[in-house]
């Protein structure tokens, strides 16, 4: 479980989180959504620690992140797996070796090991025989995928997905959404999704808080998104003409 | 005040790159794979440069001791010291300052755009050090010897231009390029060679690692890396040579 607490953090004049509490449940997808600039990807950036806050409590199973020292913080941050926005894989490394780069790192396993632990996280991510492709040889959604399985080589107990399936067709990004889902119900982990894609919030939405202007105006899960009252979440989720239409005839 | 700012993160930089590794193992491999890629692969333009400024040199000198007075081995003797002492210590780093400068800066430049510096450090890996040590250390490695072979075919050149174009006869050119031979010469001239080396790289990886932005900010990074790498080295070829041999 991830607990944070009135996170505060501007850029200059600008105020991009206010206040913002939220408590992201173990064995869940929990989703942070809100409209483009809002903050999403600075509250991810800020709960790992690669963008320092202004103010306010980040709690890894109730210890605070941000009055870790610098040897502690290099600790939890091997209990962490992140899928980035464009998947960051390492461009001069093969597939395979980008999956075991941490595991070469950190562990003392042999080269048959790692090639094991490679396999079976491909496999995971239903993807064989890429293991010697390297990532410009691979289209948008075998990225994704490799990148998930990258972050989940060491076994993480948190899982980090900034806008996972941007840049993606719909049914390429339904399979990452439900590859996440299903991984995070699997692992037992904590899953932390940004996203602003609808389709994402209504396949995996088990515990959704929206964003807007750096604050957090609403809480709940997919059911409630679509029946909220909230004028804000209302014009982000019925954002088209023809999602209004549907609503209007809905109610 | 934004010199002070850059100088003070530059050094913040150092002192992540210098901390300890994570697995020595990892480390010793980047290493010698730096060595390679900076050093090995720099080899063909430190020979052709080598080879044909060590040329112009012993022509220039064999044109301007034109005087009776002066004896024709002086011409040997003028290559030797031009190159020993300046030309292959301070010119080839200059010009390995912008190849390498802005290999440097660019790949580590893209990385960061890229967010592949924020995964690593996600990881807990100190990305600093991954990236940049073996970058210092494998251009400190090679960089003398590579200086060496530049002063070697240099001289070379200069014998076989002076030959060809009859400036110079070969056994003039020998007895110049021996006599009152000093080693400390070679001494002083690989000592600013690893200080450049540590400038080149260290400066060059600042300018890549704080890139911030897009690709645009990639190509500004590696500009800035090879003028402000430049420009140090030849402040410190000053104050080196009035250390070393004043």
């Amino acid at each position: 479980m991830i607990e944070v607490r009135n996170l505060y953090k501007k850029f200059g004049e600008k105020q991009v989180l206010k206040d913002f509490s939220f408590t992201f449940e173990q064995g869940k997808p929990n989703l942070i959504i809100g409209e483009s600039g809002t903050g999403k990807s600075v509250l991810l950036k800020c709960m790992v620690g690669l963008i320092e806050l202004d103010s306010g409590e980040v709690k890894y199973s109730g210890t605070d992140f941000l009055r870790m020292n610098f040897k502690e913080k290099k600790l939890i941050r091997r209990e962490i797996g992140m899928l980035f926005q464009g998947g960051a894989l390492f461009d001069s490394m093969t597939v395979e070796e980008n999956i075991v780069f941490p595991i070469s790192l950190f562990t003392d396993a042999s080269e048959e090991e790692k090639r094991e632990r490679a396999n079976s996280c491909l496999k995971r991510v239903n993807l064989e025989n890429v293991n010697h492709l390297f990532p410009s040889e691979l289209s948008g959604g075998m990225k994704k995928r490799v990148a998930i399985a990258r972050a989940i080589s060491m076994e993480p107990k948190y899982l980090f997905c900034d806008e996972p399936n941007s840049g993606l067709d719909p049914k390429t990004s339904i399979l990452i959404d439900q590859l996440i889902n299903d991984l995070t119900y699997e692992l037992n982990i904590t899953t932390v999704v940004i996203t602003h894609d609808m389709n994402s919030v209504l396949e995996i939405g088990d515990h959704i808080a929206f964003l807007y202007r750096g604050e957090k105006c609403w809480e709940g899960n997919k059911q409630e998104i679509l029946h909220t009252d909230n004028k804000q979440l209302n014009d982000f989720v019925y954002a088209t003409k023809f999602l209004k239409n549907f609503k209007d005839k809905l109610i | 005040m934004k010199i002070f700012f850059n100088i003070g993160r530059y050094f913040i930089l150092l002192n992540k790159v210098f901390s300890k590794p994570e697995k020595g193992v990892i480390y010793r491999n980047r290493f010698f794979q730096e060595v390679y890629s900076l050093g090995i692969g720099s080899l063909g333009i430190v020979a052709i440069i080598s080879v044909f400024i060590g040329a112009v040199i012993t022509i220039q000198a064999a044109f301007g001791f034109s005087s009776p007075w002066i004896p024709l081995y002086a011409v040997g003797l003028a290559t030797r010291d031009s190159i020993v002492l300046e030309f292959s210590p301070a010119i080839v780093s200059l010009i390995l300052a912008g190849k390498v400068g802005s290999n440097i800066a660019g790949e580590i430049g893209t990385m960061r755009v890229t967010e592949q510096i924020d995964a690593m450090e996600i990881m807990g890996v100190n990305s600093a050090a991954y990236l940049i040590l073996p970058k210092i250390l494998g251009f400190m490695f090679i960089l003398p010897f590579l200086i060496v072979i530049s002063m070697f075919l240099g001289m070379l050149g200069g014998l076989v231009f002076g030959v060809l174009t009859n400036a110079v006869t070969a056994h003039q050119y020998m007895v110049g390029i021996q006599y009152d031979f000093r080693p400390y010469n070679v001494v002083y001239a690989l000592v600013k060679v690893v200080v450049f080396a540590f400038l080149i790289t260290s400066i060059s990886a600042y300018h890549g690692y704080y890139t911030k932005g897009g690709a645009l900010e990639v190509g500004r990074s590696s500009t800035k890396a090879v003028v402000y790498a430049s420009v140090t080295l030849l402040f410190f070829d000053l104050l080196l040579t009035q250390l070393l041999l004043a």
